[in-house]
Protein backbone atom coordinates (compact mmCIF):
# COMPACT_ATOMS: atom_id res chain seq x y z
CA UNK A 1 0.00 0.00 0.00
CA UNK A 2 3.23 2.06 0.61
CA UNK A 3 4.51 1.50 -2.67
CA UNK A 4 1.60 2.30 -4.51
CA UNK A 5 1.11 5.54 -2.56
CA UNK A 6 4.32 6.64 -3.11
CA UNK A 7 4.17 6.07 -6.71
CA UNK A 8 4.26 8.58 -9.07
CA UNK A 9 2.77 6.79 -12.13
CA UNK A 10 5.47 5.55 -13.98
CA UNK A 11 4.42 5.19 -17.86
CA UNK A 12 5.74 2.31 -19.32
CA UNK A 13 7.67 2.49 -22.98
CA UNK A 14 4.59 0.23 -23.78
CA UNK A 15 1.75 2.51 -22.77
CA UNK A 16 3.84 5.57 -24.84
CA UNK A 17 4.19 3.95 -28.18
CA UNK A 18 7.74 3.26 -27.89
CA UNK A 19 10.06 0.23 -27.54
CA UNK A 20 13.63 0.30 -25.96
CA UNK A 21 16.45 -1.93 -26.93
CA UNK A 22 17.35 -4.36 -24.08
CA UNK A 23 20.86 -4.59 -24.97
CA UNK A 24 21.82 -1.02 -25.76
CA UNK A 25 18.42 0.94 -24.21
CA UNK A 26 18.39 2.99 -27.61
CA UNK A 27 14.56 4.02 -27.58
CA UNK A 28 12.81 3.21 -30.97
CA UNK A 29 8.85 3.62 -32.09
CA UNK A 30 7.19 0.65 -31.02
CA UNK A 31 6.94 -2.17 -33.66
CA UNK A 32 10.30 -2.04 -34.34
CA UNK A 33 11.74 -4.91 -35.05
CA UNK A 34 15.63 -4.95 -35.10
CA UNK A 35 17.54 -2.32 -33.24
CA UNK A 36 19.39 0.52 -35.40
CA UNK A 37 22.30 1.05 -33.32
CA UNK A 38 23.51 -2.38 -32.13
CA UNK A 39 21.69 -4.68 -34.10
CA UNK A 40 19.94 -7.07 -31.28
CA UNK A 41 16.29 -8.14 -31.84
CA UNK A 42 13.67 -5.74 -30.15
CA UNK A 43 10.65 -6.93 -28.60
CA UNK A 44 7.90 -4.99 -26.57
CA UNK A 45 7.34 -7.81 -24.34
CA UNK A 46 8.71 -11.72 -25.08
CA UNK A 47 5.61 -13.32 -25.29
CA UNK A 48 7.67 -16.94 -25.68
CA UNK A 49 9.35 -15.74 -22.38
CA UNK A 50 7.81 -17.85 -19.77
CA UNK A 51 8.05 -21.40 -21.86
CA UNK A 52 11.64 -20.75 -22.79
CA UNK A 53 12.19 -20.34 -18.90
CA UNK A 54 10.05 -23.40 -18.04
CA UNK A 55 11.41 -25.19 -20.59
CA UNK A 56 15.21 -24.69 -19.66
CA UNK A 57 14.00 -24.80 -15.91
CA UNK A 58 13.05 -28.03 -16.25
CA UNK A 59 16.20 -29.47 -18.06
CA UNK A 60 18.33 -27.90 -15.03
CA UNK A 61 16.37 -29.71 -12.87
CA UNK A 62 16.81 -33.14 -14.70
CA UNK A 63 20.71 -32.77 -14.35
CA UNK A 64 20.74 -31.44 -10.90
CA UNK A 65 18.97 -34.71 -10.18
CA UNK A 66 22.42 -37.07 -11.17
CA UNK A 67 24.49 -34.54 -10.05
CA UNK A 68 23.45 -35.22 -6.56
CA UNK A 69 23.18 -39.59 -6.96
CA UNK A 70 26.69 -40.06 -8.90
CA UNK A 71 29.80 -39.28 -7.29
CA UNK A 72 31.39 -36.00 -7.72
CA UNK A 73 35.44 -37.18 -6.70
CA UNK A 74 36.99 -39.85 -6.73
CA UNK A 75 39.85 -40.05 -4.35
CA UNK A 76 42.26 -42.87 -4.48
CA UNK A 77 45.03 -43.24 -2.14
CA UNK A 78 47.74 -46.08 -1.08
CA UNK A 79 44.57 -48.67 0.98
CA UNK A 80 41.53 -47.32 -0.18
CA UNK A 81 39.51 -46.03 -3.06
CA UNK A 82 36.64 -44.12 -2.06
CA UNK A 83 33.84 -41.91 -3.89
CA UNK A 84 32.16 -38.90 -2.69
CA UNK A 85 29.07 -37.34 -3.75
CA UNK A 86 28.17 -33.63 -3.08
CA UNK A 87 26.70 -34.38 0.44
CA UNK A 88 28.84 -37.03 1.32
CA UNK A 89 31.88 -35.61 0.67
CA UNK A 90 30.92 -32.30 2.91
CA UNK A 91 29.64 -34.94 5.27
CA UNK A 92 32.89 -36.09 4.97
CA UNK A 93 34.87 -33.14 5.24
CA UNK A 94 32.34 -31.80 8.61
CA UNK A 95 33.63 -35.02 10.05
CA UNK A 96 37.29 -34.09 9.24
CA UNK A 97 36.82 -30.67 11.39
CA UNK A 98 36.26 -28.38 8.30
CA UNK A 99 33.39 -27.18 8.72
CA UNK A 100 33.88 -24.00 7.12
CA UNK A 101 34.68 -25.41 4.20
CA UNK A 102 31.76 -27.51 4.21
CA UNK A 103 29.24 -24.82 5.03
CA UNK A 104 30.46 -23.48 1.60
CA UNK A 105 30.48 -26.30 -0.09
CA UNK A 106 26.50 -27.12 0.98
CA UNK A 107 25.63 -23.55 0.26
CA UNK A 108 27.03 -23.38 -3.14
CA UNK A 109 25.95 -26.55 -4.68
CA UNK A 110 22.77 -27.10 -2.80
CA UNK A 111 21.32 -24.47 -0.80
CA UNK A 112 22.07 -21.88 -3.85
CA UNK A 113 20.82 -24.11 -6.58
CA UNK A 114 17.43 -25.42 -4.68
CA UNK A 115 17.00 -22.04 -3.92
CA UNK A 116 17.48 -21.09 -7.43
CA UNK A 117 15.04 -23.61 -9.42
CA UNK A 118 12.17 -21.88 -6.47
CA UNK A 119 12.99 -18.13 -7.07
CA UNK A 120 12.74 -18.90 -11.06
CA UNK A 121 9.56 -21.01 -10.56
CA UNK A 122 8.23 -17.94 -7.79
CA UNK A 123 9.19 -15.59 -10.26
CA UNK A 124 7.97 -16.84 -13.33
CA UNK A 125 3.98 -18.10 -11.54
CA UNK A 126 4.06 -14.24 -10.06
CA UNK A 127 3.59 -12.59 -13.60
CA UNK A 128 0.98 -15.06 -14.86
CA UNK A 129 -1.51 -14.33 -11.47
CA UNK A 130 -1.71 -11.57 -8.53
CA UNK A 131 0.89 -11.69 -6.11
CA UNK A 132 1.17 -10.59 -2.51
CA UNK A 133 4.98 -9.83 -3.01
CA UNK A 134 5.63 -6.23 -4.22
CA UNK A 135 7.38 -5.90 -7.69
CA UNK A 136 10.55 -3.95 -5.55
CA UNK A 137 11.33 -7.07 -4.20
CA UNK A 138 10.54 -10.01 -6.86
CA UNK A 139 12.86 -7.43 -9.43
CA UNK A 140 15.25 -7.50 -6.00
CA UNK A 141 15.11 -11.30 -6.14
CA UNK A 142 15.51 -11.71 -9.53
CA UNK A 143 18.67 -9.62 -9.57
CA UNK A 144 20.08 -11.86 -7.06
CA UNK A 145 18.84 -15.05 -8.80
CA UNK A 146 21.08 -13.58 -11.68
CA UNK A 147 24.19 -12.58 -9.88
CA UNK A 148 24.33 -15.56 -7.92
CA UNK A 149 23.55 -18.52 -10.25
CA UNK A 150 27.05 -18.01 -11.32
CA UNK A 151 28.72 -19.17 -8.08
CA UNK A 152 27.37 -22.71 -7.92
CA UNK A 153 30.15 -23.18 -10.79
CA UNK A 154 32.64 -22.91 -7.67
CA UNK A 155 32.34 -26.89 -6.89
CA UNK A 156 33.23 -27.24 -10.80
CA UNK A 157 36.29 -25.57 -10.52
CA UNK A 158 37.32 -27.54 -7.03
CA UNK A 159 36.50 -30.78 -8.51
CA UNK A 160 39.02 -29.56 -11.78
CA UNK A 161 41.35 -27.76 -9.42
CA UNK A 162 41.70 -30.45 -7.22
CA UNK A 163 42.18 -33.23 -9.76
CA UNK A 164 45.16 -31.97 -11.93
CA UNK A 165 46.47 -31.36 -8.96
CA UNK A 166 46.14 -34.36 -7.10
CA UNK A 167 48.24 -36.90 -9.13
CA UNK A 168 50.64 -38.24 -7.50
CA UNK A 169 51.14 -41.58 -8.97
CA UNK A 170 51.06 -44.60 -6.36
CA UNK A 171 50.52 -42.27 -3.55
CA UNK A 172 47.43 -40.45 -3.92
CA UNK A 173 45.25 -39.44 -6.98
CA UNK A 174 42.08 -37.54 -7.13
CA UNK A 175 39.90 -37.86 -10.12
CA UNK A 176 36.47 -36.03 -11.40
CA UNK A 177 33.15 -38.39 -10.99
CA UNK A 178 30.37 -38.43 -13.76
CA UNK A 179 28.56 -35.93 -11.71
CA UNK A 180 30.33 -32.85 -12.24
CA UNK A 181 29.17 -33.01 -15.66
CA UNK A 182 25.55 -32.96 -14.52
CA UNK A 183 26.23 -30.62 -12.11
CA UNK A 184 27.94 -28.01 -14.91
CA UNK A 185 25.01 -28.76 -17.15
CA UNK A 186 22.29 -28.24 -13.92
CA UNK A 187 24.27 -24.66 -13.56
CA UNK A 188 24.27 -23.64 -17.36
CA UNK A 189 20.86 -24.70 -17.95
CA UNK A 190 19.74 -22.80 -14.64
CA UNK A 191 21.78 -19.73 -15.84
CA UNK A 192 20.27 -19.89 -19.30
CA UNK A 193 16.62 -20.19 -17.57
CA UNK A 194 17.45 -16.72 -15.71
CA UNK A 195 18.50 -15.12 -18.40
CA UNK A 196 15.74 -16.27 -20.44
CA UNK A 197 12.98 -14.22 -18.25
CA UNK A 198 11.54 -11.20 -18.82
CA UNK A 199 11.46 -8.76 -15.66
CA UNK A 200 9.62 -6.15 -17.57
CA UNK A 201 6.73 -8.77 -16.68
CA UNK A 202 7.04 -8.19 -12.99
CA UNK A 203 6.03 -5.07 -13.55
CA UNK A 204 3.77 -4.84 -16.30
CA UNK A 205 1.10 -7.55 -13.87
CA UNK A 206 1.74 -4.12 -10.74
CA UNK A 207 0.59 -1.75 -13.43
CA UNK A 208 -2.15 -4.02 -14.42
CA UNK A 209 -3.65 -4.56 -10.92
CA UNK A 210 -3.36 -0.83 -9.89
CA UNK A 211 -4.92 0.76 -12.95
CA UNK A 212 -8.05 -2.17 -12.91
CA UNK A 213 -9.53 -1.11 -9.64
CA UNK A 214 -9.39 2.63 -10.24
CA UNK A 215 -10.28 2.72 -14.03
CA UNK A 216 -13.76 1.03 -13.07
CA UNK B 1 -2.26 5.62 -32.91
CA UNK B 2 -2.45 8.77 -33.87
CA UNK B 3 -0.35 10.83 -32.15
CA UNK B 4 -0.37 14.81 -32.04
CA UNK B 5 3.55 15.01 -32.14
CA UNK B 6 6.09 12.77 -32.61
CA UNK B 7 7.71 11.72 -29.33
CA UNK B 8 11.45 12.85 -29.37
CA UNK B 9 12.44 9.51 -28.97
CA UNK B 10 16.48 10.63 -28.06
CA UNK B 11 15.37 12.65 -25.09
CA UNK B 12 13.62 9.48 -23.52
CA UNK B 13 15.78 6.76 -21.90
CA UNK B 14 13.82 3.53 -20.59
CA UNK B 15 14.89 1.34 -18.17
CA UNK B 16 15.89 -2.11 -19.20
CA UNK B 17 14.48 -3.64 -16.17
CA UNK B 18 11.35 -2.45 -15.47
CA UNK B 19 10.27 -0.71 -19.04
CA UNK B 20 9.72 2.61 -17.21
CA UNK B 21 10.15 5.87 -19.64
CA UNK B 22 12.23 8.85 -18.42
CA UNK B 23 13.37 12.14 -20.13
CA UNK B 24 16.59 12.16 -20.52
CA UNK B 25 19.29 14.56 -18.22
CA UNK B 26 22.66 13.55 -18.21
CA UNK B 27 24.26 13.19 -14.98
CA UNK B 28 27.37 15.13 -14.47
CA UNK B 29 30.67 12.88 -14.21
CA UNK B 30 30.97 11.46 -10.99
CA UNK B 31 26.85 11.09 -10.47
CA UNK B 32 24.64 8.22 -11.41
CA UNK B 33 21.17 8.25 -13.02
CA UNK B 34 18.49 5.52 -11.46
CA UNK B 35 15.67 4.19 -12.45
CA UNK B 36 13.52 6.22 -10.32
CA UNK B 37 11.11 2.88 -10.13
CA UNK B 38 13.14 -0.41 -9.94
CA UNK B 39 16.50 1.52 -8.88
CA UNK B 40 18.46 -0.35 -11.66
CA UNK B 41 21.68 2.04 -12.75
CA UNK B 42 21.31 3.60 -16.29
CA UNK B 43 24.39 6.00 -16.47
CA UNK B 44 27.25 6.11 -14.78
CA UNK B 45 29.91 8.06 -16.69
CA UNK B 46 33.36 9.04 -15.17
CA UNK B 47 36.39 10.99 -16.40
CA UNK B 48 38.85 9.08 -18.35
CA UNK B 49 36.68 5.94 -18.04
CA UNK B 50 37.60 4.97 -21.31
CA UNK B 51 41.54 5.05 -21.00
CA UNK B 52 41.74 3.59 -17.76
CA UNK B 53 39.77 0.92 -19.04
CA UNK B 54 42.17 0.46 -21.89
CA UNK B 55 44.94 0.48 -19.57
CA UNK B 56 43.28 -2.01 -16.98
CA UNK B 57 42.44 -3.95 -20.55
CA UNK B 58 45.74 -4.29 -21.65
CA UNK B 59 47.51 -5.56 -18.04
CA UNK B 60 44.39 -7.89 -18.08
CA UNK B 61 45.51 -9.28 -21.41
CA UNK B 62 49.28 -9.79 -20.60
CA UNK B 63 48.15 -11.71 -16.93
CA UNK B 64 45.66 -13.66 -17.89
CA UNK B 65 48.80 -14.95 -20.75
CA UNK B 66 51.49 -15.04 -18.37
CA UNK B 67 48.99 -16.67 -15.64
CA UNK B 68 47.76 -19.23 -17.89
CA UNK B 69 51.11 -20.60 -18.79
CA UNK B 70 53.27 -19.97 -15.74
CA UNK B 71 52.86 -23.20 -12.76
CA UNK B 72 50.20 -21.93 -10.49
CA UNK B 73 50.06 -24.48 -7.65
CA UNK B 74 52.45 -27.36 -6.49
CA UNK B 75 51.84 -29.85 -3.97
CA UNK B 76 54.81 -32.47 -1.87
CA UNK B 77 53.74 -35.67 -0.18
CA UNK B 78 56.55 -37.59 0.82
CA UNK B 79 58.97 -36.64 -1.45
CA UNK B 80 56.40 -36.86 -4.38
CA UNK B 81 55.76 -33.31 -5.87
CA UNK B 82 53.52 -32.31 -8.85
CA UNK B 83 53.42 -28.63 -9.81
CA UNK B 84 50.10 -27.56 -12.51
CA UNK B 85 49.08 -24.11 -14.64
CA UNK B 86 46.05 -22.91 -14.88
CA UNK B 87 45.58 -23.96 -18.00
CA UNK B 88 46.02 -27.59 -16.57
CA UNK B 89 43.49 -27.15 -14.03
CA UNK B 90 40.75 -26.41 -16.48
CA UNK B 91 41.46 -29.38 -18.65
CA UNK B 92 41.47 -31.99 -15.48
CA UNK B 93 38.07 -33.52 -16.71
CA UNK B 94 39.94 -35.00 -20.06
CA UNK B 95 39.05 -38.40 -20.20
CA UNK B 96 35.67 -39.91 -22.30
CA UNK B 97 32.59 -37.77 -21.85
CA UNK B 98 33.88 -35.48 -19.72
CA UNK B 99 36.22 -33.79 -22.15
CA UNK B 100 33.33 -30.82 -22.84
CA UNK B 101 33.09 -30.20 -19.34
CA UNK B 102 37.65 -29.69 -19.76
CA UNK B 103 36.68 -27.29 -22.26
CA UNK B 104 33.80 -25.14 -20.96
CA UNK B 105 35.76 -24.94 -17.83
CA UNK B 106 39.14 -23.62 -20.20
CA UNK B 107 36.59 -21.35 -21.31
CA UNK B 108 34.77 -19.74 -18.57
CA UNK B 109 37.70 -19.07 -16.82
CA UNK B 110 40.46 -18.22 -19.80
CA UNK B 111 39.16 -17.51 -23.20
CA UNK B 112 35.66 -15.84 -22.14
CA UNK B 113 37.39 -12.81 -19.71
CA UNK B 114 40.20 -12.94 -22.67
CA UNK B 115 37.59 -12.49 -25.18
CA UNK B 116 35.69 -9.92 -23.21
CA UNK B 117 38.94 -7.08 -22.60
CA UNK B 118 39.92 -8.17 -25.97
CA UNK B 119 36.52 -6.90 -27.69
CA UNK B 120 36.62 -3.98 -25.40
CA UNK B 121 39.82 -2.66 -26.59
CA UNK B 122 39.08 -3.20 -29.47
CA UNK B 123 35.60 -0.88 -29.78
CA UNK B 124 37.33 1.52 -26.98
CA UNK B 125 40.37 2.50 -28.13
CA UNK B 126 38.85 4.31 -31.19
CA UNK B 127 36.38 6.05 -29.18
CA UNK B 128 39.15 7.52 -27.04
CA UNK B 129 41.43 8.34 -29.82
CA UNK B 130 38.66 10.08 -31.34
CA UNK B 131 38.94 8.33 -34.82
CA UNK B 132 35.38 6.82 -36.24
CA UNK B 133 34.46 3.20 -34.85
CA UNK B 134 36.24 0.45 -35.96
CA UNK B 135 34.48 -1.67 -38.43
CA UNK B 136 31.80 -4.22 -36.70
CA UNK B 137 32.30 -2.22 -33.12
CA UNK B 138 28.66 -2.57 -32.13
CA UNK B 139 28.72 -6.39 -33.23
CA UNK B 140 32.04 -6.62 -30.77
CA UNK B 141 30.64 -4.79 -28.20
CA UNK B 142 27.08 -6.65 -28.35
CA UNK B 143 28.90 -9.83 -28.17
CA UNK B 144 31.29 -8.81 -25.47
CA UNK B 145 28.37 -7.67 -22.95
CA UNK B 146 26.38 -11.13 -23.89
CA UNK B 147 29.53 -13.22 -22.85
CA UNK B 148 29.67 -11.28 -19.60
CA UNK B 149 27.55 -14.01 -17.18
CA UNK B 150 29.74 -16.50 -18.63
CA UNK B 151 33.12 -14.63 -17.35
CA UNK B 152 34.13 -16.65 -14.15
CA UNK B 153 37.70 -16.20 -13.16
CA UNK B 154 36.68 -14.57 -9.88
CA UNK B 155 34.43 -17.72 -8.76
CA UNK B 156 37.53 -19.67 -10.28
CA UNK B 157 39.73 -17.63 -7.51
CA UNK B 158 37.26 -18.29 -4.84
CA UNK B 159 37.51 -22.54 -5.98
CA UNK B 160 41.25 -22.16 -5.56
CA UNK B 161 40.95 -20.92 -1.93
CA UNK B 162 38.42 -23.98 -1.46
CA UNK B 163 40.64 -26.63 -2.87
CA UNK B 164 43.64 -25.31 -0.84
CA UNK B 165 42.11 -25.84 2.30
CA UNK B 166 40.69 -29.41 1.10
CA UNK B 167 43.90 -30.36 0.24
CA UNK B 168 46.07 -28.94 2.71
CA UNK B 169 45.71 -31.34 5.36
CA UNK B 170 46.89 -33.96 2.79
CA UNK B 171 49.70 -32.43 1.56
CA UNK B 172 51.89 -29.07 0.95
CA UNK B 173 50.89 -26.63 -1.18
CA UNK B 174 52.68 -24.35 -2.53
CA UNK B 175 51.91 -21.17 -4.75
CA UNK B 176 53.39 -20.59 -8.23
CA UNK B 177 53.97 -16.78 -10.15
CA UNK B 178 51.11 -17.59 -11.58
CA UNK B 179 49.11 -17.91 -8.91
CA UNK B 180 49.48 -14.05 -7.62
CA UNK B 181 49.03 -13.06 -11.23
CA UNK B 182 46.04 -14.38 -11.19
CA UNK B 183 44.99 -12.85 -7.68
CA UNK B 184 45.79 -9.63 -9.60
CA UNK B 185 43.98 -10.31 -12.55
CA UNK B 186 40.38 -11.29 -10.63
CA UNK B 187 40.55 -7.82 -8.73
CA UNK B 188 41.34 -5.91 -12.31
CA UNK B 189 38.43 -7.99 -14.25
CA UNK B 190 36.09 -6.54 -11.23
CA UNK B 191 37.82 -2.98 -11.49
CA UNK B 192 37.13 -2.90 -15.30
CA UNK B 193 33.62 -4.52 -15.28
CA UNK B 194 32.15 -2.24 -13.02
CA UNK B 195 34.07 1.39 -14.13
CA UNK B 196 32.82 0.55 -17.59
CA UNK B 197 29.49 2.85 -17.99
CA UNK B 198 27.36 1.17 -21.58
CA UNK B 199 25.45 3.85 -22.10
CA UNK B 200 27.97 5.96 -22.68
CA UNK B 201 29.81 3.61 -24.85
CA UNK B 202 26.64 2.69 -26.68
CA UNK B 203 25.73 6.42 -27.30
CA UNK B 204 29.16 7.17 -28.54
CA UNK B 205 29.04 4.66 -30.64
CA UNK B 206 25.76 5.77 -32.03
CA UNK B 207 27.05 9.28 -32.43
CA UNK B 208 29.88 8.55 -34.12
CA UNK B 209 28.17 6.57 -36.76
CA UNK B 210 25.21 8.83 -37.55
CA UNK B 211 27.76 12.30 -37.98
Amino acid sequence: MEISGQNQNFISARDLGVVACTRCTQVWPAGTQICDRCGSTIVARDEKSLQRVWALWLVGLMCYVPANTYPMLQTRTLLSVQEDTIVGGAVELIHHGAVGIAVIILIASVVIPLAKFMAIAFLAISVMRPSSVSSHHRQLLYEVVEYIGRWSMIDIFVVAIMSSLVQLNTLAAVNPGRASLFFALSVIFTMLSAQAFDSRMIWDAQTRQERNPRDE
Amino acid sequence: MNNPAPIPLDELIVCTHCDAVFTLRRPATGERATCARCGSVLITPRRKAGLQIIAVSLAITILIIAATVFPFLSISVAGATNSVSILAAALAFSDGPLIALSLTTAALIIFVPLARVLLTMYVLVPIVLDHPPARGATHAFRFAEKLRPWSMAEIFALGCAVALIKISDLADVSFGPAFWMFAVLVVLIVIQDNVLCRWSVWKSLDKTKTL
